[in-house]
């Protein structure tokens, strides 16, 4: 019965641990090179539903986001993000959605960070 | 049965998905290793390699994901662990244990903010001045810090002080909200000189939004807002040290000392001090061209900021002492002072002994402020945020001007509360809050008493939308209960739209109600033997009804290259409508007078404004403006006066590169060139006081050189003036000045001829 007990309440715990949060905060790596590639992952990452904030900087390339985890999922806000276009870790544009891109985004060809050429 | 029921769930969790069997998807459950068990890994990645399909497994280790057939490599990753790649050649289920990573993938974000702010985006038209631009025209104080910036016109308000009033949209700053940030600052008993109790190396930036304005910070805009930032303990130099010195003997010394005393939390000290003690009157007419000025003003700052927490704050004191003296060069204050006040200095040959010491005036200021500021940044939500602001000043002037004596004591009492946070998403933002004011005012107008004491509440909600793209829109709402002005709501509006690349189209429309506080606001009054004639009319504020207007703008910018270099125009338009207004009427050469407003009252701005770096580091910028300022006053609709119809402005701006030291040259030339503007009529007088209907055009130039020698050390030498024009005749009926005719009030061009000035700037960071 003790075992139960202790079973129950490790199942709990783990529970609690993986409970879904309603201000989820994490980072992911998304690949761009301007303000222009900013304004669009931004705008595709906020276009997810539950998905509150979202900052891509982009010297180092990392989306910030805070997300409702019961309404998405980071998988979801890197499928809207290809489909504008942009490559995360685990999932990659089509080259039908990164030939959308504006002719200064190409970030395949070069990543170099080229903010400052730009309004 | 307890024991039972358990294992029972647990087989039906471990074998549901595996009885979900579909022909088009994979699905699965990733387990981690637990001991010698495995337990459910929710929120790892499940996706097809060189794909944009993925998914995430939910809270039991679960996962479904599309099979297409053209993609046969299925990864799975989570962060800690080992990623697995597995060969998947047809739908089917999977359980996947993942191994967990020695080494934890680390990730290092790097924030970097943005120097410059994108007026594009913003739904208000504001324009940023920052530090670098205010160096342009390196004197001296707010006042006079609008120099290079043409959205902000510098006028002269009297023949007496040398005072610099600002306006914009072609209304004097009386209708402008101007804060320091974020607390209204000047306002009420500082109205006319309180913009020159702001030393110029105190300014970090300075923001002007066009229009009417954010109802974050009250309802009292009606024409605009104009914020201050001052430099802040943790980010100024360690030590700066500003001296000027100008050929009429004005003499500066600004003092900046920062100290970081914890990783917390940082002071600084801030002293101003200014002085002129030469007499100067290069127009020969018997009265000081500028103030004998002696002003001590000192601030003392502590900044904390706590990232981990989350908390901020600033506490801020001020202290301030200014004395002028103007009027005759021969006057003498301290005889004046003691015939004054003799046991028979209100009889007539008390009277005539006082005369005979001459016509002078002398203002003396003393204000104390202090404000406390206490913002709360959410740490696991940065769109989340709780401000409070609050503050206190105390503003006393004891002044004479001639046999006119006018005193005001004034407290004021303000605080605010704020929340943000986001509807939704980051592109919805709202703030909402509550507002407190108290102020009383205590007067001496000649003999006069005057007092009152304001007291008002009110509760603001604004929301802020961005697309990010094409569409912004910022939609306030107030409500106030004021002790005067009732019980009123302030709707303001400002939209922005961009039809194409680098364009943005503004509209904007928003009301603004105040007291009109009409001694503090037309102390140029007290310099002229007009009478004052305040019409009663049973209102609440001098027997006058408050203020009340709706200010609608439109306004377009547009960003170009033009020779392989960036540039700019925009074009506005801006209508101020006022229901009420108080008519300062000027008409009448022998009187002022004060009344509501019965009929029409409305100011029309125009401006088109280009800048462009039209060579390698030169920079250009052009503004044209038109105004149309026109009030129904008892003797019929006329202009404003002293208010030229048509300006024109061009700023050039060249800056050497930087050599390895980061010595360099800078140049700065302003041109300001006025059309002829409205007098006051003067018909009345005798012919030889008569001034005519119009003052001709004329321009003035300022021109700036500064030469870096290196981060620590600069010098720079400037000229204002340089063409050497000045009003004829500024004071009228001078021969007599405690007669009827005599007037300095009417004054439409620099009284102070040519002038240079050198300065030297000393940094250590």
């Amino acid at each position: 019965m003790k075992k139960v007990v202790l079973t129950l309440v490790m199942a709990l715990l783990t529970g609690i641990t993986f409970a879904q949060e309603k201000n989820k905060k994490m980072t992911m790596e998304v690949d761009g090179k301007c303000d222009m590639c900013k304004t669009r992952i931004e705008k595709a990452a906020l276009g997810v539903k539950g998905v509150k904030y979202a900052l891509w900087d982009i010297p180092s390339h990392q989306l910030s986001l805070i997300i409702d985890e019961r309404k998405t999922d980071p998988m979801k806000v890197k499928t809207a993000l290809v489909a504008v276009g942009h490559d995360t870790k685990e999932l990659k544009a089509t080259e039908e959605a990164y030939d959308s891109v504006h002719p200064c985004c190409k970030y395949r060809e070069d990543n170099t960070d080229d903010s400052g050429k730009h309004y | 049965m307890l024991k039972g029921n358990f294992f029972f769930s647990c087989f039906v969790i471990m074998v549901l998905p595996f009885l979900s069997f579909s022909q088009s998807t994979v699905d699965g459950v990733v387990m981690e290793p637990n001991g010698n068990k495995t337990i459910a890994l929710p929120g790892a990645n499940v996706y097809w390699m060189n794909s944009q399909i993925g998914t995430v497994t939910d809270v039991k280790g679960n996962f479904s994901i599309p099979f297409f057939g053209k993609y046969n490599t299925l990864i799975i990753s989570y962060v800690g662990f080992e990623s697995d790649t597995l060969d998947i050649r047809e739908p089917r289920k999977i359980r996947h244990v993942l191994k967990p990573s020695n080494a934890l993938d680390e990730v290092v974000v790097q924030q970097q903010r943005d120097a410059v702010e994108k007026t594009f985006f913003s739904a208000q038209n504001v324009v940023t001045i920052n530090s670098a631009e205010l160096l342009k025209a390196a004197c001296c104080n707010l006042s006079e810090s609008f120099e290079t910036n043409p959205a902000i016109d510098v006028n002269f308000s009297d023949a007496l002080t040398g005072t610099k009033q600002i306006q914009m949209l072609g209304l004097t700053s009386p209708y402008l909200l101007i804060t320091q940030e974020n607390i209204p600052m000047v306002r009420g008993a500082s109205q006319a000189y309180g913009l020159t109790f702001t030393p110029g190396t105190w300014v970090e930036s300075i923001q002007i939004t066009k229009g009417a304005g954010s109802v974050v910070n009250g309802y009292e805009s009606i024409s605009g807002q104009i914020n201050t930032e001052l430099v802040k303990p943790m980010t100024d130099k360690r030590l700066f040290v500003n001296g000027y010195a100008n050929q009429n003997g004005r003499l500066e010394l600004n003092t900046h000392l920062n100290h970081k005393l914890t990783d917390k939390w940082s002071t600084g000290l801030y002293i101003h001090g200014n002085q002129r003690r030469q007499k100067e009157d290069g127009n020969d007419d018997g009265f000081l061209d500028a103030p004998l000025a002696n002003q001590i003003n000192i601030m003392n700052r502590w900044q904390y900021q706590n990232p981990e927490t989350g908390w901020v704050s600033f506490i801020n004191l001020r202290y301030l002492n200014d004395e002028k003296q103007v009027g005759e060069v021969d006057f003498n204050a301290d005889n004046w002072v003691r015939l004054r006040s003799a046991p028979n200095a209100d009889t007539p040959e008390g009277l005539a002994l006082s005369a005979a010491e001459g016509w002078g005036s002398e203002i003396d200021t003393r204000r104390f402020d202090t404000s406390v500021k206490l913002g709360y940044v959410f740490p696991e939500l940065p769109f989340q945020s709780i401000g409070f602001q609050a503050s206190y000043s105390n503003h006393q002037q004891e002044s004479y001007f001639g046999f006119n004596r006018y005193d005001i004591n004034h407290n004021s009492v303000y605080s605010n509360l704020l929340f943000n946070s986001i509807i939704g998403d980051t592109r919805n933002k709202f703030t909402t809050g509550l507002t407190f004011a108290y102020d009383s005012y205590d007067e001496l107008v000649y003999t006069t008493d005057f007092g009152r004491e304001d007291v008002s509440g009110g509760a603001f909600f604004e929301y802020a939308y961005e697309n990010l793209e094409k569409v912004s829109l910022t939609a306030g709402l107030r409500v106030d209960t004021h002790n005067r002005l009732g019980t009123f709501v302030t709707p303001r509006l400002h939209v922005r739209y961009t039809p194409w690349e680098l364009g943005s189209l503004r509209g904007s429309f928003g009301r603004g109600r105040r007291a009109a506080n009409i001694f503090a606001e037309n102390q140029q009054l007290f310099g002229s033997s007009r009478q004052i004639q305040l019409m009663d009319e049973g209102g609440s504020i001098y027997g006058l009804d408050a203020e009340d207007a709706w200010n609608y703008g439109i306004s377009f910018l547009q960003g170009f290259v033009f020779l392989n270099r960036k540039g700019n125009v925009s074009l506005d338009y801006y209508r101020t409508d006022f229901r009420n207004q108080i008519v300062v009427d000027w008409e009448n050469p022998r009187a002022i007078s004060f009344y509501n407003l019965d009929g029409e009252s409305y100011a029309n701005s125009f401006q088109v404004e280009v800048n462009h770096e039209i060579l390698e580091n030169v920079e250009v910028r052009m503004a044209y403006k038109y105004y149309d300022v026109a009030t129904d006053y008892r003797s019929g609709r006329l202009q404003k006066p002293l208010q030229a119809q048509n300006r024109f402005f061009v700023n050039l701006g060249y800056e050497t590169k930087p050599k390895e030291n980061g010595s360099l040259w800078k140049f700065d030339y302003t041109v300001h060139t006025q059309g002829e503007q409205r007098l006051p009529n003067t018909d009345v007088n005798p012919s030889q006081f008569r001034l005519g209907d119009f003052a001709d055009g004329y321009s003035v130039m300022n021109a700036q050189v500064t030469k870096v020698f290196s981060t620590k050390f600069e010098v720079y030498l400037g000229g204002e003036n340089l063409s050497n024009f000045r009003q004829p005749n500024p004071i009228l009926g001078l021969d007599d000045p405690f007669g009827e005719n005599f007037d300095t009030s009417i004054v439409y061009a620099p009284i102070m001829g040519r002038m240079f000035y050198l300065g030297f700037r000393f940094k250590v960071q």
